[in-house]
């Protein structure tokens, strides 16, 4: 087995030993416990009346404004990982054109602050 | 024997799967003991008793919680999509649990020793937020919706810090391996040759960070009990529910683990001379999960436009000004070189 797949086979072991742990614990309920399901007990949870439309309903545009956020700074912070970990060979040429980028994302970060779309009033 | 373990293909398997196993059993049964610990921690600062009848001074009470939930009925919510519903618990439960396979508890002591072990942990740990939106939105109810969405929004916002702090110490250290990291903060001082005192500012942002992040309180909104019930979890009951528990605090647990790893040494001595090992790892996370414990004690709760503001307005900006800064001071090796520690090759 060479040093890759010997790395990486854990991943596999501890995902399939935790599946397990979990459908066991799931089905340990399913099992043991008693269910008697009435039309009160499995109706969906409301305060002091009854349900009376589906609850996938519409929602504030703002998380979807942060989850779009989220996505370039979390591709920000991909970029950066393999310049830090080749930082001390990229040399000064990687240091200042890293700075470039991060100034172009700062620039629209900025933006994105005038533009009040951090706001949560 | 040896060569058996080592050397055939079965052999690794089963040495692979009886570390799994002793790790994962490990964990689950201290789970317990925290979870007691931060009741009893809670408790005290409360100056009320916590939980204290089954068992000597109430040790067993999780695994009496533990039978509960396991005799306690399912119920599923009429309009509930029935694979999602119970594929969330799943997602929370498992992901928390296979970030450990890279956690090294002393020198050589790690299940799988990956040359990108934090890329690993962010990409695991980012996949928990599914279980969130999933929980939420399977229930088909309008308390898990809204407590999904804020959860979800939480999250993410969050974990753009988390992931520009550890990018601040990778830049320290050339390496994505967690053992690599510990290596590098290994000095003569001891305690003061860590990571956490060139990366102070970013060790108060982590743990704040990691608070919002395992949606522990203060920044419990999810969970807010007076506006949202319980945020997600509302539809939930009985072992699934048990499995959003187990997954959260496991994620608790590991933020602990990951503090130590980054900024407080691992499994390294404080005092130059004794010993290094595992007991020293332990201690580390049992300590910062007694912060965890006291924090939630202590703190009130924040409204959830202050809690955005904090991560967006306040967190990212003084993150990403961090790692500019780590850079230049690694680039022209500034302050003794504290910030350039590639002992590892890279």
């Amino acid at each position: 087995m060479d040093g890759l797949l010997r790395a990486y086979l854990p991943v596999l072991v501890f995902l399939g030993l935790a599946i397990i742990i979990g459908a066991v614990l799931l089905l340990a309920a399913v099992v043991v416990a008693v269910r008697h399901p009435d039309a009160e007990k499995i109706s969906a949870y409301e305060c002091g009346f009854n349900a009376f439309d589906d609850a996938r309903m519409k929602f504030d545009v703002r998380f979807y404004l942060v989850s779009i956020l989220f996505i370039i700074f979390d591709l920000e912070v991909a970029f950066l990982f393999p310049w830090a970990v080749a930082f001390k060979d990229v040399g000064p040429l990687g240091f200042w054109s890293m700075l470039v980028f991060l100034a172009v994302l700062t620039v629209g970060f900025s933006y994105e602050w005038k533009k009040g779309a951090l706001e949560w009033e | 024997m040896v060569d058996f373990f080592y050397n055939t293909n079965l052999g690794i398997f089963l040495l692979v799967t009886l570390e799994a196993l002793l790790v994962i059993v490990l964990l689950l049964v201290a789970l317990a003991f925290l979870m007691y610990a931060d009741r009893k921690i809670w408790a005290a600062v409360q100056m009320r008793k916590g939980p204290n009848i089954v068992g000597v001074f109430g040790l067993l009470q999780s695994f009496a919680d533990f039978i509960k939930y396991i005799v306690k009925e399912i119920v599923v919510p009429a309009g509930a999509d029935k694979p999602v519903y119970f594929l969330a618990p799943m997602i929370s439960l498992v992901f928390p649990l296979i970030v450990w396979a890279v956690i090294p508890f002393a020198d050589g002591w790690v299940v799988s020793d990956m040359n990108v072990g934090i890329l690993y942990v962010l990409a695991a740990s980012s996949l928990v937020v599914y279980g969130v939106i999933m929980g939420g939105w399977a229930s088909n109810s309008k308390y898990p919706f809204l407590g999904a969405l804020r959860s979800a929004a939480q999250m993410i916002s969050y974990e753009v810090s988390i992931g520009f702090i550890i990018i601040g110490v990778i830049l320290s250290t050339g390496s994505l391996n967690l053992s690599d990291i510990v290596r590098a903060q290994d000095g003569n001082y001891g305690f003061f040759s860590w990571y956490w005192l060139p990366q102070l500012p970013m060790v108060v942002l982590f743990f704040v960070s990691a608070l919002a992040e395992t949606n522990r309180p203060p920044f419990d909104l999810p969970e807010a009990e007076s506006e949202l019930v319980a945020g997600y979890q509302v539809e939930y009951s009985s072992t699934p529910f048990l499995l959003f528990m187990i997954g959260e605090l496991t994620e608790v647990v590991f933020m602990c683990a990951m503090i130590s790893v980054l900024f407080f040494g691992g499994w390294l001595s404080p005092i130059p001379g004794l010993p290094d090992g595992i007991l020293w790892m332990v201690g580390k996370m049992a300590f910062f999960f007694f912060l965890f414990a006291l924090v939630k004690a202590i703190t009130p709760r924040y409204r959830y436009d202050q809690l955005m503001r904090l991560g967006w307005k306040v967190f990212l900006p003084m993150s990403l000004g961090w790692v500019v800064l780590v850079a230049f001071f690694a680039q022209y090796h500034l302050f003794g070189g504290a910030y350039a520690r590639w002992v590892v090759g890279g």
